[in-house]
Formats: C-alpha cells, structure tokens, sequence
C-alpha cells in the first residue's frame, strides 16, 4: 500500500515536473526572443539588483493561448513613488512591462512581463529611512491606479513598518492585483515575516532586493453538477448491493442476550446439581457465612 | 434476582423516556421560549369604518407601508398587510362601504382590498407621463348607477376606475401645461367633477365630465406674485391658498368656471409678524393657519371673503372635518403642556359651541402628540360622543375615548435601527423576586401534573393545564440574570427616537425613553439614531453599577452633520449623560480597552478623520496614549470607490482642537477600484465579539488545517456598474461580481475573485475564517450562494508532533499583519432558490456548538442551514473517512428543509435584520429577528447536549429514585427472610 503511494507521488511529482519544464522552455524561448534586449537595457541603467521574479504564471498561460491571434503588443512604463513617514512622495523607481491587447476584444488589456527597477537611494532618502527605523515609522509608496493614464485620478497606495524591510540587506515584497490596465491594490512588505515587536537593527546594504508578483483574478469555482449526472450516480448507487455481512454483524444484539440467558440457566442448573450432591457442603459454608456475620454484628454493635 | 432486574428495567425505561432530547418543535412547544409581536409602524392616514359593522373598526396606512384594520375597542390587528418596501402609500379610503382602496408606488398602483378580511379583491396600474402628486376621491353620492366610480389623479394623468373590478374607464392627461393638481372636487348631486390647480403663477381649473372625462370647461387666471405652498379646500367651490410672500392669504373663488381672487392679509390684521404656514387639515367652511406657536382660525364665507374667528396658542395637532347625521360638521383639536393633553372637537359651524372637551393624562415618554383623528357613537342617551386616535412623536398611537385612554400601541417597535443586549442584574438576598416564584405546593402540583401527562393517564383538562403552565413559566420572565444567560435585557434604538428595554423570557417592555437629545429642536433639525453600543458593561469590581449603553445619532442627513451622543442606564433606562451637538460623526470604533470604572474606551471619527476619544477623562487618555501607535481604521467610499486605511497618529494640533481628547490619523494604504468596471456594494466583517474556539482543523485523514483567523479581514464586493440595476436588466456578458477579502491593516488583498454573469444584491456573512454570500446568477437565472474559507499555510508545518513537544513550533508567536500572510482559500458555489433579505450566523459564548446560517428569506421567514452545507470540501463522493466527518455529498443546490425554519408558522413581517446573542450555556444561542414584527427565540445547533431540557420532568426522577429505594429495602427484607427460612430448614 505505501509503495503504491510512494511510487504515485513520484510519478504525479513527475508528471508535474515535465509539464512545468515544458511551460517554462516555452516561455523563457519567447522570452529570449522578445524581451532579452530591453531587460538588459534597463538592468544596465539601474545600479541596484533586481532580483525580478516574474510569477504570474496564469497570464504566461494567456499569452500562450493567445499566440495563435495576432497581437499588438506595446511597452509601457509607470512609475513607483515612496515617502518616509508623512513627507511628500519622490520617485522611487520603474515598473516595465507589456501590454497586450487581443485582437477580438479591444478593451481586453492585459499586463505581461512585469518588471521593476529602482533607483538607488540617495542620501536624504538613506537619512530618512533611517529616521524611520529609529521612529518605527512607516515607509510608504504609490503607484498610478491606471497604468495608462499616469496622471490619473488616484493613487494606489500602500506602506509597511520601515523595520519589516531591513535583513542583510533591504528585502521587498510587491504583490500587484490588476484588472486590465487598472491596478487595484499593491500589496507591498518583506517576503517572509516580521517578528513582533520589532527590533530595530540597520542593515549593511543599501540595496533593494525585490520580488514582483502580478496577481490576476481567480474564477470562482464551481464543480459542474447536472441533476441528471446525480440521479444517474443514484441509480448506480442503487444498483450496487451493499457488501454482504456476516451472520454475526447482523445478529449481535440479539445473540448476546440469548447467551447471556442460556450462560444463566446453565449456572443455575450447575448450582442445582451442586445443592443436591453436596447438601452437607453447602449447609457447612451457611453456617460459616452466619458466624461471620454474627462476628460482625458483634463489631458493629461494639 | 430476576424479578429486582425486570423491576429495575422497567424503571430505567420510564426514566429515559422522561428525558428525551427534542430535535425538533413540537406543536406544544411553540411560545415555551419564543414569542412573536406585532407592530405597524406610525400612521400616516386612518379612516374609520363604524357604521353598520358589528365589528368598529379602523384602517390605518403606516410609514412602514402597512395597511391595518385595528380593532377600535381593544386596539388588536384583525388583519394587516406589509407592501414592498418601494411601495409606499399615498391614500386610503373607503369605497362602497366595503372595501379598503389604497393609492401605492407614487399613485401607479390602486388596490382594493375586502374590509371584513383583507383579501384584496383587484388590482390597477395606472399609467401616466410624469410624476406628479397622488389624488384618491371616492365620491359617495353619483346620482343612480355612476355610484362606483373611484376618482385618481396620478402621474399626470386623471383616471376613473369602476370600484366593483378595477377596470379604468377612461383617462386624461393633464400634465401637458405644468398645473401641478392639488384637488379633485366633486360637487354635491352632479356629474361633474373639478380639477383645481397651480402654476407657477396661475390658478387652473378644469370641469370634467365624470361620465367620459370630457373637458367641459377649462379656465385659468394669472395671480401677480405667485403662490407658495399648498391650496387648501374649505368649501366645495372656494379655495385658499397662500402668496409666495407668506403674509397674504388668498381665496379663490372658482363655481361655475368663473375665478375670483380675494386677498386676506394676515399682517395687517392682527399684528402677527413672523412665518405664516397653512395647515394642511381638510376643515369645512375653515382655514386654520400657523403663526409662531399659536393657530389662527378664519372662516370662508359666502361671498368669498375671510373672517378671523379665533386663534388658539399651543395647538400642536388639528384633525379633519367630520360630517355626521345630520349634516352636523366637527372637527378636533389637542393642546398639549407636558404629559396633559387637551381635546376638544368644536363645531364647525359654531364656533363659539364645543361638542367635547376633555382632559387626559399621558405619558410623558410620548412626545408630543403628531396627528389626530376623530370619530363620532351614538352615546347611550341618543347624544353623540367622540372618540380620537391620536399619533405621538414616539410613533405610539392611542385611543381617546370619554376622557380617558382606552388603548395604545408602541408602534415605533415596528422601526427597529440598532439592538444591543445587557445582562440583569445578578440575584441578591436583599432584591425581592418573591412575587414571581411559586410555593413548593404548586411546583409539585405542576411536576404531578407532567408526571400524569408522561405516563398517559393524563386527561385533556390536565394536558391544558400543563401547557399552560409552560407556557407562563414564571422562570423566564424574572428580572434576575440566570445560570444559563437566557434571560437578557435587548436595548432596541428605534427610528422615533426611542429606547425600549425588552426581556427575552416574554418580550415584555421593561422600560421605555423617548431620549431628549433625539427629540427635534432648534439646534437639531432632523435626529436621527445610528447606533447603540455598550459603554460600560460592569463585571468583577465594578459589579454594583448598572450597564450603560451609547446611543450614537446625527441630527441629519449630511456627512457633516452635528453628532448626538446620549448614555444611557440599562436597567432604569435613565439618561445619564448626554453630549449634543458634538462633532460630526462617521464612524464609531469601540477599542479593547476599558477603564477603572469598566467604562468602553470609543473612538469617534468625525467626517474631516480626526479621531475623538470618549470618555473624556484624563484615566482614558492615559489609556489611549499606551495604544496609540497600533489603533488602526479603514473606511469605505463608496460614491468614489475607494478603501482606505489609516493609523491614529497622534494629538491634534492646537487650532483644531485644544481639549487633548483629539486624534490625527494618516492614511496608510488604498485600494482603487476602477470606476469603469466596479461599484462597490456590500461589505461585511467579523462581528467583533465573536469567539473562535480552535484555530485547527482537523481533516479526515488526520491532516490538520490552520483556520486564517483574524479579526480585521473585510469582505468586500464589487458589481460592473451595468449591473447596479434590478436583476435581469443586464445581460450575463456584461456583468461581472468580484469579491475581495482585504486585510484592514496593511490593505493586503488576500482574495480577488470573479464571478461571471452574476450580479447583486448581495448578502454576506463573516464568521471565523470563512463568508458566505448570496448573489444572482444571471445565466443559472437562479440565485446562488458561495462559500470561501481561508486557511494559514504558515502553520501548516506545526504538524509534526516531535517539534511541537520540543518547542520548535510557532504557535505562541505574535502575529504581526506586516508578515507576509501565506493564506489558501477554498471556495464553492450552490444554488438556493430564495432571495435573501439578511444573513446572520449563530453565535455561541465559547465557539465550540457548530454554525448555522440564519437566512431571511423573502417570504420574512427565518431559515436555519447548518454551515456544513455550505463546506467547500464536499465532493461528489465523498470517502468513507470523509463522511465520517461529516462531510455532506456534493449537491448543486442547498437543501431547504420546512422543518429548518426557526420562524416555524410565523412570519416577521418586513424583515430587516437578524441578531444572535450568546446565552451562558454553551449549546445556545439567542436569535432576535426584527422587521414591522419581532421574533426572539432559543437555538441550539447542535442539540441542547449541555443541558436537560426545560420540561424535564424532576418529580419523576425523584419518584423513580424513591422506588428503587424501597424496591432495595424490600427485597432485602424479602431476601433476609427467605435466608432465615432457609436457616431454619
């Protein structure tokens, strides 16, 4: 039974495997082809890290489904903006990414490819996040809810404890939910925990290392049930006998008691034939039994 | 030896008969711990039906659009109907003596319904252009066959309908030149009717035919200046009305088509200075006109001229005419001073004679009275005597009758705003509670009586006797608290402006307060209450002080307006405290602190976001200060659609507020919905007090789950605004539902999801870990219901049992909202054929009995659902290990078993929201529904395992231990006996 499991969870492990290596080969091949030369650029202009993590998988798999369609594919840039406590916001770095549009539906734009570069810090900013560490403050940034209007309407704004970020150097977490070419929240923080209460320590980098996760919407589920699909499943269910049970299983509430009786009458007719042959016995262990008991009238009454 | 067991059997079975569990409600359990009241809400109109009906009777139309026929000797309901809550009543009368005609829905729709019984009996909808004001004329007195046609000006449009079927009989439009209609005049013994009017300058009036609503005439005259405010009718051919400078009145006189304007000034005449208004009472030969505090009364006379006749101070309320026998007119009018109120109906035509005048005592608790209407008898001696209903600023409506009153009605239970509970008082050796406790006589008397019910020998007589004993337990109706928390005080806030106080055991009102500061006045144009919360809530060592609650209101409509904030003593109902006008308030957030005299720290934000701290003592500020960098708040815009968070900072500066009770916030996070594909339309949160017994949950396969428990997850949900409509004005293409759970700290979005071709309203509750909400789905066109549960993937690796005994787990570590949350959620939808009006969820003091969803459905029913069918785990087939959970095969709908419905016969008549309130006793919980009706009742989940029900019978279970006593004593004796016979052998 175990190495049944055993030998499951490698195959499933397996089949896993090779359907994400198959993806990822796929997607990285485009990924060479289209977006090698303006990473580059941009990870050459930028002096920090970027560690780009690009994880929407379910828009990779869009893409893949949408190939087949001529797209119109356009690069687009907006811009992250971050304030120490309540000072005014200041450009904080680039987001990139692309923008595609389907052929069938022209107002279906989605956002692929994400990327994120950001400036390093300058001096007044270092002081100042530094104050914010001593003050246990918020670091806080935005970015333009529509990617395509910069200048529009709101920002969408989210902030941390500044002693969340610090490790070894400055770790940062962004989760972007869109919708179209709306972006409805960023969640923005350190990738693991932060420790309550938290200790206030300066990190020996001033380096941002960043991870990026663009969240598309999950569908609600629904298993697809047809009335039809059941009552058939009810009448297998009907066909299918129940396993036979043992005689015992069926009839035990019934047979104990009987045994119980039987084991009853039996003892009584054991003591019966006992009574008889040995009346002499009996009688003796009578009087023995009375004379403890006169001995213990006798304590009780003392 | 066989004989003792048979004997003991025999026994044990009678006594586990005696304790059975119920699983269900029985017929002669209805009312032993539920009870059901019936309201109508204030009145808006009443008409009488006393002649000739054995059964006097009067039918009224309230605010919460009811239509009552109340009996006029005792005040009960002998039939009521609730409209839609958009099909609001603008008249009432009383056609061919038999039948209630009601003009609803901005005068689209005229119903009549049976007088006797209220069956309706037809149904008209009435078309018109434009919206205009309702008219309803039921003329009496047509000549020969023309005696049932109902007269209806209605958007814009003059309809006549038969009154036998409903049919319309012909229909004109008179929109076409902006006359806003104000009569319909039928003049005595013609087919004609007139349609008088304004403009905005110009006096109309249109003579109709009544037999095919052919314009005869149509005459208008300009009136230099203009008019203001309504015309009013005093005679059948001469109207008054007016100027749009308010000092002059003007009757118009308008018999045969010919108009003749007459100017009256009110100024000159008696020297009044101030604002003139014109009552709107329908007195015959009279117009009654509004200076300061007192009334004027002027005659109308023939010629059309105005005659002053008296003017009468503090006359809070004037009825209509009255017409009896013979050809006498009456009307009345109440002058009120405190808790006296005077009546006095005068004759019209005399007005130096009154018919009645009467001084009566009422409650001071009433407010002043509102409407009155009057009604004549025929007094024993053949003289007549009369009878007013009067309408108080409570909404309560009482009976006048011969100088006393004869009934009342608290109607304003029928607008319920906010409820919240208090514990009684605890049992003292001192406090008296001797008159609702039975001897010991009369305890067992009740317990033989159960004894012979449960044996079967009982006769039906008994059988009564013991329901009623039930039934009137005196037990529930205590004012002391009980062991098992079943007995409670519900504080109810009502739209009134009234605190009502009323015990769970019977719903009786133990204390009743019209608050002060909830009562109009100068510098509060329009109270109105928001919330109740409970300030101060004594327990340990404060325990001799008496519950407060805050009652939270704003004196109008704007964000911005001036806030009131009254406390109140839970037990007397006296107010204690009161603050008015204070700042504007836009949300209050009771903190997790309290003070040394158990006082509740509340946060009062205020529309421009500055937080303000009650109570004002330096004790609270020290408290907050501590706390000042972790009280964190969100707020919903739903005209801009945003969600915002933000953290209290610190003390305002100086120029704001210079008190220190003061807080500035700053915003910490947003989150924007695109204003082209979302619209926010429901949110919903954990109840606050909410109690979560374990954080784990245990699978079938002894893998465990870690609920994602935290109490500052909102739901949200959000429509494409196509689909902001009613249901089906949209197609399934366009319209989208998303749903969110957002955490209120850091503004993280923890779910985002999608549902296609679905649409609103939506309905949600949050409990635990998980919501459940209620939706349309346009392509199933059926109505739909989904769970998400959200799970801790951070705790899933405290599973091993070796970490957890050496320490290595991560259980008692803080939680911070800044770690990054590793949550999976799990979700299903299932269709439920009911449209919902509320959703609420049991609660229990411990958390540990299972979950219900309570669901208002449509028809103001309570359903109960147990939350195992609504578990996102239930699969189609389920495993062996999975049914033993308790995991239900999956379904595509939700099962609605009659036998769930809480209400059972009952309905809660316009149901607006459901309240579950922890009894002591863990397997129970208390459910108070409310609507126009109120509805309170026990539940329990999971059956009543920690407790023997109320009727278990102890008198049996004594006489079982005493048999079986003796039975051990005599078959001793017997077996002694037989030992020594044996002996002696």
């Amino acid at each position: 039974m175990r190495t049944k499991s055993i030998v499951e969870a490698v195959f499933f492990l397996l089949l896993i495997l090779t359907t994400s290596l198959g993806f990822q080969s796929d997607e990285l091949l485009v990924d060479d082809e289209e977006f090698g030369l303006e990473g580059g650029g941009i990870r050459s202009q930028s002096r920090s890290d970027p560690n780009n993590v690009n994880a929407a998988t379910p828009s990779s798999v869009q893409s893949t489904r949408k190939r087949s369609v001529p797209d119109s594919d356009s690069k687009i840039q907006f811009p992250l903006e971050h304030a120490f406590g309540d000072s005014d916001f200041s450009p904080a770095g680039t987001f990139t990414a692309r923008l595609k549009s389907s052929s069938h539906g022209s107002q279906m734009q989605t956002l692929t490819k994400l990327r994120f570069s950001r400036n390093a810090f300058t001096e007044t900013e270092k002081e100042g996040f530094k104050k914010l560490l001593k003050g246990d403050d918020f670091y806080r940034i935005r970015v333009p809810s529509n990617v395509l209007n910069l200048s529009g309407r709101e920002y969408v704004v989210s902030s941390v404890k500044a002693r969340c970020l610090p490790r070894d150097g400055l770790e940062e977490h962004f989760v972007i939910h869109m919708d179209g070419v709306n972006i409805l929240a960023i969640n923005y923080g350190s990738p693991g925990a932060c420790q309550y209460p938290r200790q206030l320590k300066f990190h020996a980098k001033w380096s941002f290392n960043s991870h990026t996760v663009l969240k598309p919407t999950e569908q609600a589920p629904r298993t697809p049930i047809f009335s039809e699909a059941v009552v058939e499943e009810n009448a297998e269910g009907e066909e299918v006998q129940p396993p036979e049970r043992s005689f015992w299983a069926k009839y035990w509430m019934y047979l104990i008691p009987l045994g119980l009786i039987v084991m009853n009458a039996m003892t009584q007719a054991m003591n019966m034939a006992e009574e008889q042959t040995s009346g002499q016995a009996g009688v003796q262990g009578q009087q023995a039994i009375g004379a403890q008991r006169a001995q213990s009238t006798v304590v009780r009454r003392r | 030896m066989a004989k003792i067991t048979a004997f003991f059997l025999l026994l044990c079975i009678i006594f586990f008969s005696s304790c059975y569990n119920t699983f269900a409600l029985y017929e002669d359990q209805v009312g032993l711990m539920d009870w059901h009241q019936q309201y109508i809400g204030k009145v808006k109109k009443a008409v009488f039906q006393t002649q000739k009906a054995g059964r006097k009777r009067v039918v009224v139309s309230t605010e919460e659009n009811a239509i009552a026929a109340l009996d006029l000797r005792h005040g009960e309901i002998f039939w009521r109907l609730i409209l839609g809550v958009n099909d609001a009543i603008d008249e009432i009368d009383i056609a061919l003596g038999k039948y209630v005609v009601t003009l609803s829905s901005g005068g689209s729709v005229l119903r009549a319904w049976n007088l006797p019984d209220g069956q309706m009996i037809w149904e008209s909808f009435l078309l018109g252009s434009k919206p205009s004001r309702s008219l309803l004329l039921t003329p009496t007195n047509f000549g020969a066959n023309k005696d049932n046609v109902i007269l209806v000006y209605s958007n814009g449009c003059l309809h006549a309908v038969s009154s036998i079927d409903g049919d319309i009989l012909w229909k004109k439009d008179l929109a076409q030149n902006g006359m806003d209609v104000q009569h319909l005049v039928h003049p005595e013994e013609s087919d004609t009717i007139y349609t008088l009017g304004i403009g905005d300058t110009q006096f109309e009036a249109y003579v109709i035919s009544v037999r095919n609503g052919e314009v005869l005439k149509h005459s208008n005259m300009e009136f230099p200046g203009g008019f203001s405010g309504d015309l009013l009718l005093p005679t059948s051919d001469k109207a008054v009305v007016l100027d749009s400078s308010g000092s002059t009145l003007v009757s118009i006189s308008f018999v045969g088509g010919e108009i003749k304007f007459q100017k009256f000034q009110i100024s000159d005449l008696q020297g009044y200075s101030g604002v003139a208004v014109l009552l709107p009472s329908k007195l015959a030969g009279m117009v009654a006109v509004k200076i300061d505090r007192s009334l004027l009364f002027a005659k109308v006379k023939a010629e059309g001229t105005l005659e002053v006749v008296d003017t009468v101070p503090g006359v809070e309320a004037v009825s209509d005419s009255l017409t009896f026998a013979d050809g006498q007119t009456a009307f009345g009018l109440i002058q009120q001073d405190g808790g006296k109120i005077q009546l006095t109906v005068k004759s019209s035509d005399d007005w130096k004679s009154h018919f009645l005048k009467e001084s009566i005592e009422v409650d001071q608790q009433r407010g002043l009275v509102h409407k009155i209407f009057i009604n004549n008898y025929v007094r024993t001696d053949r003289t007549y005597g009369f009878r007013a209903l009067i309408v108080m600023e409570d909404h309560s409506l009482l009976l006048l009758q011969q100088g006393a009153v004869v009934w009342n009605r608290e109607d304003a239970l029928a607008s319920i705003i906010d409820v919240t509970t208090s514990e009684l008082p605890v049992q003292k050796d001192g406090v008296s509670v001797a008159k609702v406790e039975h001897n010991l006589f009369e305890w067992l008397k009740g317990h033989l009586l159960k004894l012979k019910a449960t044996l079967m020998i009982a006769t039906p007589d008994d059988l009564a006797a013991v329901l009623q004993i039930r039934l009137q337990s005196a037990e529930k109706s205590k004012m002391t608290r009980d062991h098992n928390g079943f007995r409670k005080l519900l504080i109810v806030l009502t739209r009134a402006g009234k605190l009502f106080a009323l015990h769970t055991g019977d719903g009786r009102i133990v204390w009743s307060r019209l608050l002060t500061t909830f009562r109009k006045s100068g510098t509060c144009e329009s109270p109105r209450g928001l919330k109740l919360y409970q300030w101060q809530v004594p327990h340990h060592h404060a325990l001799d002080e008496n519950p407060s609650v805050l009652v939270v209101g704003t004196c109008g409509h704007n964000s911005d307006a001036s806030g009131i904030l009254s406390f109140v003593d839970a037990y007397k109902g006296e107010e204690l405290n009161y603050l008015a006008p204070t700042r504007s308030i836009a949300l209050v957030i009771p903190l997790p602190f309290t003070d040394s005299t158990e006082q509740r720290l509340h946060l009062i934000i205020d529309a421009e976001g500055y937080g303000h701290l009650y109570p004002r003592t330096p004790e609270a500020v020290d408290i907050f200060q501590k706390e000042l960098g972790n009280i964190y708040w969100y707020s919903v815009d739903i005209n801009n659609n945003l969600l915002k968070g933000h953290v209290v900072k610190k003390n305002c500066k100086e120029e704001i507020a210079d008190d220190g009770y003061c807080f500035e916030s700053s915003d910490l996070w947003s989150v924007v919905f695109p204003s082209d594909s979302e619209k926010i339309i429901a949110t919903s949160t954990r109840i606050l007090s909410e109690v979560v017994h374990t954080q784990a949950k245990v699978n079938a396969d002894q893998d465990v789950l870690y609920k994602y428990i935290s109490k500052n997850v909102l739901f949200l949900a959000t429509v494409t605004p196509k689909a902001m409509g009613n249901i089906g004005s949209v197609t399934p293409d366009d319209s989208w539902l998303y749903v969110y759970l957002v955490d209120t700290i850091t503004g993280r979005v923890l779910l985002r999801m999608s549902h296609h071709g679905c649409q609103g309203p939506v309905h949600a509750v949050f409990s635990e870990n998980w919501v459940v909400y209620h939706y349309f789905n346009l392509r199933a066109h059926r109505y739909e219901m989904s769970v998400v549960e959200i799970y801790d993937q951070s705790r899933a690796d405290n599973k091993d049992v070796l970490k957890l005994v050496l320490g290595k787990h991560n259980l008692s570590a803080p939680v911070s909202s800044y770690a990054r949350p590793e949550v999976m959620t799990k979700s299903q939808s299932y269709f439920f054929s009911h449209s919902v009006k509320a959703v609420a969820v049991t609660s229990t003091a411990k958390g540990i009995t299972s979950k219900q969803l309570l669901i208002g459905t449509i028809g103001d029913q309570v359903l109960a659902l147990d939350k195992r069918f609504l578990d996102p785990r239930r699969t189609l087939n389920p495993t062996q290990a999975e049914k033993e959970e308790g995991i239900i095969p999956l379904t595509d709908t939700l099962p609605i078993m009659p036998q769930a419905y809480v209400t059972h016969a009952l309905k809660v008549e316009g149901l607006r929201s459901i309240i579950t309130i922890p009894a002591k006793l863990e397997s129970t919980t208390l459910v108070f529904a409310h609507g126009v009706d109120l509805f309170f009742t026990r539940l329990a989940p999971s059956k009543t395992y920690d407790s023997l029900t109320d009727d278990f019978n102890y008198a049996l279970l004594l006489l079982t231990i005493v048999a079986l006593v003796i039975a051990i004593f005599v078959t001793w004796i017997w077996s002694e006996k037989k030992e020594l016979q044996e002996k002696w052998r």
